[in-house]
This record gives structure tokens, C-alpha cells and sequence, in this order.
């Protein structure tokens, strides 16, 4: 091979081409490489040092959550020809990636009442932002009005980019509860008239979650149709997708563009990502939506097929004025996401709806007896809910975790709010049955009140906080 | 002679999984209610209720298989073939990794289980976090971004930061006119201004027009190095000079990091930021279009305004994650996605860092450099009888690096055929095509990069198939025109499209 080249030796291409003020003349101070085994022996041993939902029985959710996943997916995400090609830029030779593409957006778009979705983005936090971009673009308005039971991070992402080109996030508080029927008098939903007033024509996006945060059902309908009498803001929802078997869909409640967290439908934890982001908007948003879309089309011989459209939007064409800059998504997170809700079906996205209604309605009545823990707000809720404990929730989640149950995420760690001091946020999914509810009450209703008897905290030491290594400079991995 | 074989099955029409099944049928099997019944409105009030279900398919488990497996044979892929797709890295993709990011430890550990009971994520995500930052020379790492193209923003994000973080507003952000798409794409979202800097005659920085822009208003300079012509730029010291001399950050472009890996380093180049490619240097699997994965590192200065959470260890050796380092007063930009990044691309490229080590990832990149220089040169050997040389001239330089690039304007000058044609009447042959069209300055542009996975056998095969077309082409153009012939379909309308998007199935 040298010798067809002309160079006396591999070497030798680089001193030709790279000054030697910049090569590095020594070797990576990197381990050694090793065998298939062994490596895969260290990556067990990692695994081994976590504990995963396999390990221990976990009411964690808070935007994750621990759907069964079907066989099925493991198989198809497994296949060579949709886990290793690119990009489909040649559609002759990936037309059954680009179908798949086609296939995911018509779900996504029949789950959203929305008529026209993209291939996927990210995942949910960015496509709020996504999202608040496109509206940017939309109508050059000047802020985001932004609902308090959005995902955290879904606003600290948003904040992030709007930073970047200037814009403002102003944020709605949620009602706290109070007596009487009105809307939202059982608290944790986004509050009516602060929501009005703070939009007005310099509204660029008003974004609300679907459910909130806090697990509570907002009423889409009231707050899309406010913030369209307010002003002319883009009305975005962060939905759930694996909810809307049983929840009115935003296009049906007035929300020009919904975005979510695909990962419920049919994808693994991992630790958070990877998995997918959808987005779905009315038609006149279309030749503004960012990423990925397939089109249908046929060939010379007249016969069906798929390409990737509208591409003027996208970076590769248009560079600067790209309407996004997304480049590689997530096509094999939806391709999880689209042979989810094939499996799950017509009838069994509605009864899994049934089913986590139930079952989340049971923990939550179960879980409020107990002494110390109310309900954080008396909204309805589909598969996850909000309570407050009279103890210290760090306490009672390591008493718990003590029992092998974690109860649930701890709120204000995560909303950094005053008024979600003592909240936990409890997940029910499919793959806890009532014997595993029941075994949360028994675990925490003893926590809670060990923790108020003041005892100590699981019996477990805290964590001593010790100085930390600040950066990962001169840290190299260990053989 | 063609990897798609021509089966009268696979040219059927496409027929989506919407169309299939019949009402009633189904693969679900919902678990039993095994709480009490509680009255439907009162768990959920009718007006938030979903009136009319979603029109999902209505298939069993059978024919979901069929149908998925069936398309899926309607895709090349990397498994099947020669992939030499420019800036894009397709490298071979182990199946260890598969297997170790299918854990359970990893796949089903939840992003918010406490810290102290994710030591061997946190462990993972910090090795991997270190050897990235040996490997680039830049000390800093943040794993949170979810591609390249979010890496930039990110990047971009950091830079503006650190000028305001100094009082100072800069709005220009230069980029060459080799520049990947994603590059002016970030600058925009990042509410900055794009200003391009021209290519000298030997494919690198135009020195003179980038003294002339680059002035107290010019944030930063993205640049690929080795850049999207396949070029090492020999001025990339002098480069950095520039830039640093007015103040303004160097940001590198990682999707060409597999030429160069314990070859050279960004950092060492005077680079402030870099973003790698998981998916592309590191052999994440490309998954038709994703998940990717786009960590950063930074210098020391940057490193205040890095993304949260950080990892941080203790002196114990104990792992966790800060969520507002320097308290109150924390610089960071904030968060640019949810949790931690997709870790289960980390646990993949760790495994193939581990599995390679130091010298295996410069072995990589030599094998990387090697292919694509025999390549070039089985492509341009006059002896060969190959009429490469003539047709399809190297747009600039000699030597390349990892990948080539190639112009085809002599070919449709001459053969009557453009670069398309070629690229489809490859497929015919059973290989993925070379990017065409990029970048935008060479005519016709055909950007070969065929990764260290390939074997002089197929890399000699490759060659022969571009000059039996070009061959052919000199005989009967019209072949190319048409082709392909053997794929499960032909060339498709893009331009109608495009002008009447159907995005979804119509269902009746």
C-alpha cells in the first residue's frame, strides 16, 4: 500500500502533512487495549457498582420512566440495517429507514391530533427549546412565557438557548390549594390569571406541560384559548406521549405545537438518553420545524417510495439561515417509539391509560393515609403525582432505599422551589403491580415516621462532603 | 454483482404498517387491574378526556415482526458494505458494545437514582471524560451534548459567555467556506453573525482574509481540522495566533478527529473548544440518522461556563453530581438538555477506548490515513488503466488525510455524467456512495473517507467500480443517467416531494 502511495512509510504521510510543532511525540497516556472479554468483564463490574430498576423497587420518574419494554424492540433495534447505516441521504438503498421515518410520523402525529410531525429530535427538555425557536422565527416576539409545571430542565434548557438570542423566559407560578371549585382550587396547575396576564403581544411562546410536573392534569383547552385572547404567542405543550391514549390530545385542545420526552414508548432508562424528542405542529408551522422529515414520493418506474423533504429548511442546505441546526437525531429511538405504540396498539395505548390511571390513583389515595404525607395538590393525575411529607425527604428516601424501594424523586432537589420543600414525586408505571404499591406504603409510611420520631436517618451515616478534584486533567482511565 | 439483490418482494409496493391488520387484532396484553375500579370520571373528568383514540395500527406481534424486518431489508448498511461517506466516519461497529450497554446495571438504572447509588455510571462517565480530554488536550469535559451539532451550540454558547463574562459583546463568528453546514446553522441559533473566511489555493485558511476579519468583534473561529477537503492546515499555529491575538476563542470541529487521534491534538493546536463525534471517531452506532452523542472539552478559561450538571469527585474517590458549581455565583451557561447526556453512547465509546487503549486509537487513525491515501492513489494510478485521474481530479492538494476529496467536473464536461450519476450507478455496484456535493467549493464534489475498518481488498475493489463506470460511461453515458437498476427503488421525485409534502399516511 506504501508503495502505491509513493511513501516510505505510514509515518512518513503525516510528517508530510501536519507540522511537528503540533504532533504529539509521545504516546496517549491512555490504558492499554484489551480483549473482548476482559472488557467486557469491566464494564460488568461497573454496571454492578449501580443500583438499576432491576435491583430494587423504583417509583422514580420525573421524566423517565420504567416502561416494560417488549422483545420485539431489542430484536428490530439489533438488526444491522437499522442499528448501522447513516443518515438516509441515498433513498434508493434506505427506503426502509426513510419508511420507518414516514411510519413514526404518522404515529406521532395521529397521538398528537396534530397533522404534521418530523423525523425526531433530541429528546424533551431541548425540544422545548426547539420549540420556543421555532416560534422565535414564527413571529420575532420578544419573550417566552413559560408555565412553573413545565419540566425543570425543560426551562433550564429553554433558558439556556433564549440566552443566546436574547430572549426573556417569564415563569408562571402554579395555584397553591383552596377551598371551592374553581379552576385549578386544587392547586399544583398552572395559575389561570397569572398565565393571562403574563402574556400579552410581545408573547413570542406560551409553554405549558401536559400533565405538569408535579403529576397534576392542566386544562389545555383553558390555557391555550387564554393565551390566544392575551395575545398571539405559539401555545406549546411538553406532552407525555404514553398519557395520550386517555388524554385529550393537543390538537384537540388548541396547542398549535407539542413537544415531549419520547422515552416512555419503548425505550430503556439509560441513565437518561439516549432516547428521542417529539414534535409534532399544525401545518402552517411545517417549512419551519427543525430536523429530519420524510416525504412520499415515487420513483422513475412509478412506484412508491420515501425521500427526506423539505430540506431547504435544513442546515446542509441552507447553513445560516437553517431554520435549526440539527444534524443526527434519533432515528433509532424512534424507531423504538414507532414499534412501541404498533405493539401497544388501538386499543392498548387506551387501556395501559386505564390501567396507570387506576393504579396511580390507588398509590396516591394509599400513600396520603398515612400519617406525615398529604397530596401536594388534588388534581387529577394519570401515572405519576406530587405529595408532601412532614419529614425530611432526603431522610425517608434513605430509610427506604434501606428496604431495597425507592420511593420517588425528591422535588425541591430538583425545582430548587421553597414551596416544594418536603415533595415527593411518585412514578407508577405498568411494571408495578398493587403488591408493589402496597410494599411502598408499608416502607414509607414506617420511614416517614421514624424520620418525624427522630430517628436517625436509615442508620446509614450521611455522605461526608470532602474537597473535590475539580477537573479530569491528568485523570486517565484505570486498567 | 449487487449487495441488494433484485427480489420481486422487496419491489413491491411500500406498503406502511397503517395499511396492515384488521380491527380488533392486536400484540399487546395489557396486565390485570388488580386495584379496585374506581368510576372512570372520577379519576379523569370527561373534559380532559380523549374522546376518539389514537388510530394506531391494529397488528399482531407476527405481523409487526414481518412488517419491520421486511422494510428493514429495503436499507443498506454498514454491515452489508463499503460505506466511504465522507465527514462521517463509518467505522465498523462492534457488537460488544451492544451487549455491555444492554446491562441492566446500565439500561435500566434511572437518570436521577441517587448519586451514590450510580457510582459505576458516574466511574464510566468520568474515565471516558479523561481519556477524551488526553485525547483532544483540552482538560475539561462536559458529556452532555446529544450530537455534534449540539456540541457547537453548545460551543458557541461557551464562547459567548466567556466575552460577556469579561464585558465584552461580540457578534461575528468566522467560519471557512469549506465550513460544515452545522457550523453557520449553530452561529445563527446562537444569535450570532456568520462571517466567512475564504480557502487558499492549497485548500486551507486563507491567511490574508482572515488577518483582514478577524478583528475585536469576532467571538470565536470554527474550524475542522483536518478540514472537510481531507487537508491538515500546515498555518494552524499562525491560525491560532490570529485568532487568540484579537481576544477571540478557536473552536474545533471534531468531526474529523479520526484522522488524528494520538497524532496530533486540538488543544495542542491552540484549540479552546472541541467537540467530539461518539457516533462517528468513537463507533457509536449511526442508527439511520441517530442517537449520536457530542461531548466537549475546553481549556482552563472556558471551563468556568461549562454545561451542568458536573461530575466531581471527592478524595475518597467517591463520584457526584454538581448541579451548581461555585454555588450562587455559578458562571455556567445552565443545562442544554435533560439529565446527563445519553449515556448509553458513552458506555459504547468507553468500551471501544478500552478495548483500542492509547496505541490502538493511534493505530486506528494511521489505518484511518493509510486507507485513505491508497485509496486516493489506486484512484489517480495512470498504470492501472483507470481513467480516474483524468475524469475525477483530487480538488486540492497531494496526500490527504483520513478522507479525500474529489472533483467530477472534467467527468460531466467529458462524459456527460455528474457526480450523481456516479454515486447512484454505484449502488448498482453494492456500495454506499461517497458524500456528493460537499463541500460547496469543489465542483462536483465527491468526498471519499473510508475509515481504518476496510480491507485493501475492498478498497481495491472500490477503485475498480469507479473506473468500470467511468469506463462505461465513456461508451454509453445514458447508463449512469438511469441508474440505479437494482435497488428496491429507483430514482425517486424529490422535487415533488418537496412541493406537495405528504408526511403522514392518509388513513381512511
Amino acid at each position: 500500500m506504501l508503495a502505491a502511495i509513493g511513501v516510505p512509510s505510514v509515518d512518513a504521510l503525516f510528517d508530510r502533512q501536519i507540522p511537528e510543532a503540533v504532533r504529539l511525540r509521545r504516546p496517549l497516556k491512555l490504558p492499554a487495549g484489551r480483549g473482548e472479554q476482559e472488557v467486557f468483564a469491566h464494564l460488568g463490574e461497573l454496571a454492578a457498582k449501580n443500583v438499576s430498576a432491576e435491583d430494587e423497587l423504583s417509583f422514580l420518574g420525573a421524566g423517565m420512566y420504567d416502561h416494560y419494554v417488549p422483545a420485539l424492540i431489542d430484536m428490530l433495534m439489533g438488526r444491522s440495517e437499522f442499528l448501522t447505516p447513516y443518515t438516509p441521504y441515498q433513498p434508493e438503498i434506505s427506503q426502509g429507514g426513510l419508511q420507518v421515518m414516514f411510519e413514526y410520523q404518522t404515529a406521532i402525529s395521529e397521538l398528537t391530533a396534530l397533522p404534521v410531525a418530523n423525523a425526531s429530535v433530541y429528546e424533551g427538555p431541548s425540544a422545548v427549546a426547539a420549540a420556543g425557536y421555532l416560534a422565535k422565527l414564527h413571529n420575532g416576539a420578544k419573550r417566552f412565557v413559560v408555565s412553573a409545571g413545565l419540566h425543570p430542565h425543560s426551562i433550564q434548557t429553554l433558558r439556556t438557548q433564549a440566552h443566546g438570542y436574547g430572549m426573556e423566559v417569564v415563569e408562571v407560578p402554579l395555584t397553591t390549594g383552596s377551598a371551592g371549585d374553581a379552576p385549578g382550587a386544587g392547586g399544583g396547575v398552572t395559575d389561570p390569571d397569572a398565565w393571562a396576564g403574563a402574556i400579552d403581544g410581545d408573547t413570542s411562546a406560551a409553554i405549558f406541560a401536559q400533565p405538569n410536573f408535579y403529576g397534576a392534569v392542566e386544562d389545555a383547552e383553558a390555557l391555550s384559548a387564554a393565551a390566544k385572547s392575551a395575545g398571539q404567542p405559539v401555545v406549546v405543550a411538553q406532552v407525555d406521549p404514553i398519557t395520550l391514549g386517555i388524554l385529550a390530545p393537543p390538537g384537540e385542545c388548541g396547542v398549535d405545537v407539542a413537544v415531549g420526552e419520547g422515552q416512555a414508548l419503548g425505550n430503556r432508562l439509560d441513565f437518561g438518553g439516549p432516547s428521542f424528542g417529539l414534535f409534532a405542529a399544525r401545518e402552517e408551522y411545517l417549512r419551519r420545524m427543525p430536523g429530519r422529515i420524510a416525504g412520499e414520493t415515487t420513483d422513475v418506474d412509478g412506484r412508491r417510495g420515501f425521500v427526506l423533504t423539505l430540506q431547504t429548511r435544513e442546515q446542509h442546505i441552507r447553513r445560516e439561515k437553517a431554520t435549526s441546526n440539527i444534524c443526527t437525531a434519533q432515528a433509532l429511538n424512534a424507531l423504538a417509539g414507532v414499534v412501541y405504540l404498533t405493539w401497544l396498539g388501538r386499543q392498548g395505548i387506551v387501556e395501559l391509560g386505564e390501567l396507570l390511571l387506576a393504579r396511580t390513583h390507588y398509590a396516591r389515595e394509599q400513600l396520603a393515609a398515612l400519617d406525615g404525607v398529604e397530596r401536594l395538590h388534588e388534581q387529577p393525575v394519570v401515572r405519576e403525582f406530587a405529595l408532601r411529607l412532614d419529614a425530611d425527604v432526603s431522610a425517608v428516601r434513605r430509610r427506604c432505599a434501606a428496604q431495597g424501594v425507592n420511593p420517588g424523586a425528591d422535588l425541591q432537589a430538583l425545582t430548587g422551589r421553597e414551596e416544594d420543600h418536603g415533595g415527593l414525586l411518585v412514578a407508577i408505571t405498568e411494571q408495578r403491580s398493587r403488591a408493589d404499591i402496597d410494599r411502598l406504603v408499608e416502607v414509607l409510611g414506617e420511614a416517614v415516621a421514624a424520620v418525624r420520631g427522630g430517628e436517625d436517618a436509615s442508620g446509614l451515616s450521611s455522605r461526608v462532603e470532602s474537597p473535590r478534584v475539580e477537573s479530569n486533567e491528568a485523570q486517565t482511565v484505570p486498567a | 454483482m449487487s449487495a441488494i439483490a433484485e427480489l420481486p418482494l422487496q419491489r413491491d409496493h411500500a406498503t406502511t404498517i397503517f395499511q396492515k391488520g384488521a380491527p380488533g387484532r392486536r400484540a399487546f396484553m395489557c396486565p390485570e387491574l388488580d386495584v379496585p375500579a374506581v368510576d372512570p370520571e372520577q379519576l379523569l373528568p370527561e373534559r380532559y378526556r380523549r374522546v376518539r383514540p389514537p388510530r394506531l395500527p391494529e397488528v399482531s406481534e407476527p405481523e409487526i415482526v414481518r412488517h419491520y424486518v421486511g422494510i428493514s431489508k429495503r436499507n443498506f448498511d454498514l454491515d452489508s458494505g463499503f460505506y466511504p461517506l465522507g465527514s462521517c466516519t463509518m467505522k465498523h461497529n462492534p457488537r460488544l458494545h451492544e451487549r455491555v450497554a444492554a446491562l441492566p446495571g446500565h439500561a435500566r438504572l434511572h437518570p436521577l437514582q441517587d448519586p451514590e447509588r450510580a457510582q459505576g455510571a458516574l466511574e464510566l462517565m468520568w474515565n471516558l471524560q479523561g481519556a477524551l480530554a488526553e485525547i483532544s488536550g483540552l482538560p475539561h469535559v462536559s458529556l452532555q451534548p446529544s450530537a455534534g451539532s449540539h456540541g457547537e451550540l453548545a460551543g458557541v454558547l461557551l464562547t459567548r459567555a466567556y466575552h460577556e463574562d469579561r464585558g465584552e459583546t461580540r457578534h461575528k463568528v468566522l467560519t471557512p467556506d469549506t465550513a460544515h453546514g452545522t457550523n453557520p446553522a449553530t452561529v445563527t441559533m446562537a444569535g450570532l453573525e456568520v462571517v466567512k473566511v475564504a480557502t487558499n489555493a492549497a485548500g486551507g485558511v486563507d491567511i490574508e482574509d482572515l488577518r483582514a476579519k478577524a478583528d475585536r468583534d469576532v467571538a470565536c473561529l470554527m474550524l475542522t481540522n483536518p478540514n472537510t477537503l481531507g487537508l491538515f492546515d500546515p498555518n494552524i499555529t499562525e491560525i491560532a495566533e490570529i485568532v487568540h491575538g484579537v481576544g477571540a476563542t478557536l473552536y474545533y470541529d471534531g468531526a474529523n478527529l479520526n484522522a488524528v487521534m494520538g497524532i496530533s491534538r486540538p488543544g495542542d493546536m491552540g484549540f479552546d473548544i472541541v467537540h467530539f463525534n461518539l457516533h462517528k471517531s468513537f463507533t457509536q452506532p449511526h442508527g439511520g440518522g441517530g442517537p449520536g452523542s457530542g461531548p466537549i472539552a475546553v481549556s482552563d478559561r472556558i471551563a468556568p461556563y461549562l454545561p451542568v450538571p458536573v461530575i466531581v469527585r471527592d478524595q475518597d474517590g467517591a463520584f457526584d453530581l454538581d448541579h451548581e458549581p461555585e454555588g450562587a455565583g455559578s458562571k455556567s451557561i445552565g443545562r442544554l438538555r435533560g439529565f446527563q447526556g445519553n449515556y448509553g453512547c458513552f458506555v459504547r465509546s468507553y468500551a471501544y477506548i478500552c478495548s483500542l487503549g492509547g496505541d490502538g486509537l493511534k493505530d486506528a487513525s494511521e489505518a484511518a490515513v493509510l486507507n485513505a491515501n491508497y485509496l486516493l492513489a489506486r484512484l489517480r494510478d495512470k498504470n492501472a488503466h483507470s481513467p480516474v485521474a483524468e475524469y475525477l481530479p483530487l480538488a486540492y492538494g497531494e496526500l490527504c488525510m483520513h478522507e479525500f476529496v474529489l472533483s467530477g467536473g472534467p467527468m460531466k464536461r467529458t462524459l456527460q455524467i455528474k457526480t450523481l450519476d456516479l454515486a447512484k450507478r454505484l449502488l448498482d455496484f453494492g456500495f454506499h456512495p461517497p458524500t456528493v456535493y460537499f463541500p460547496l467549493l469543489v465542483e462536483e464534489a465527491l468526498m471519499v473517507e473510508p475509515t481504518e475498518t476496510e480491507t485493501k481488498e475492498t478498497l481495491d475493489a472500490f477503485a475498480e467500480a469507479i473506473g468500470a463506470i467511468l469506463r462505461e460511461a465513456a461508451e454509453d453515458p445514458e447508463i449512469a443517467r438511469q441508474a440505479p437498476y437494482t435497488t428496491p427503488v429507483r430514482r425517486l421525485d424529490e422535487v415533488h416531494a418537496a412541493k406537495h409534502p405528504v408526511i403522514r399516511e392518509t388513513l381512511g
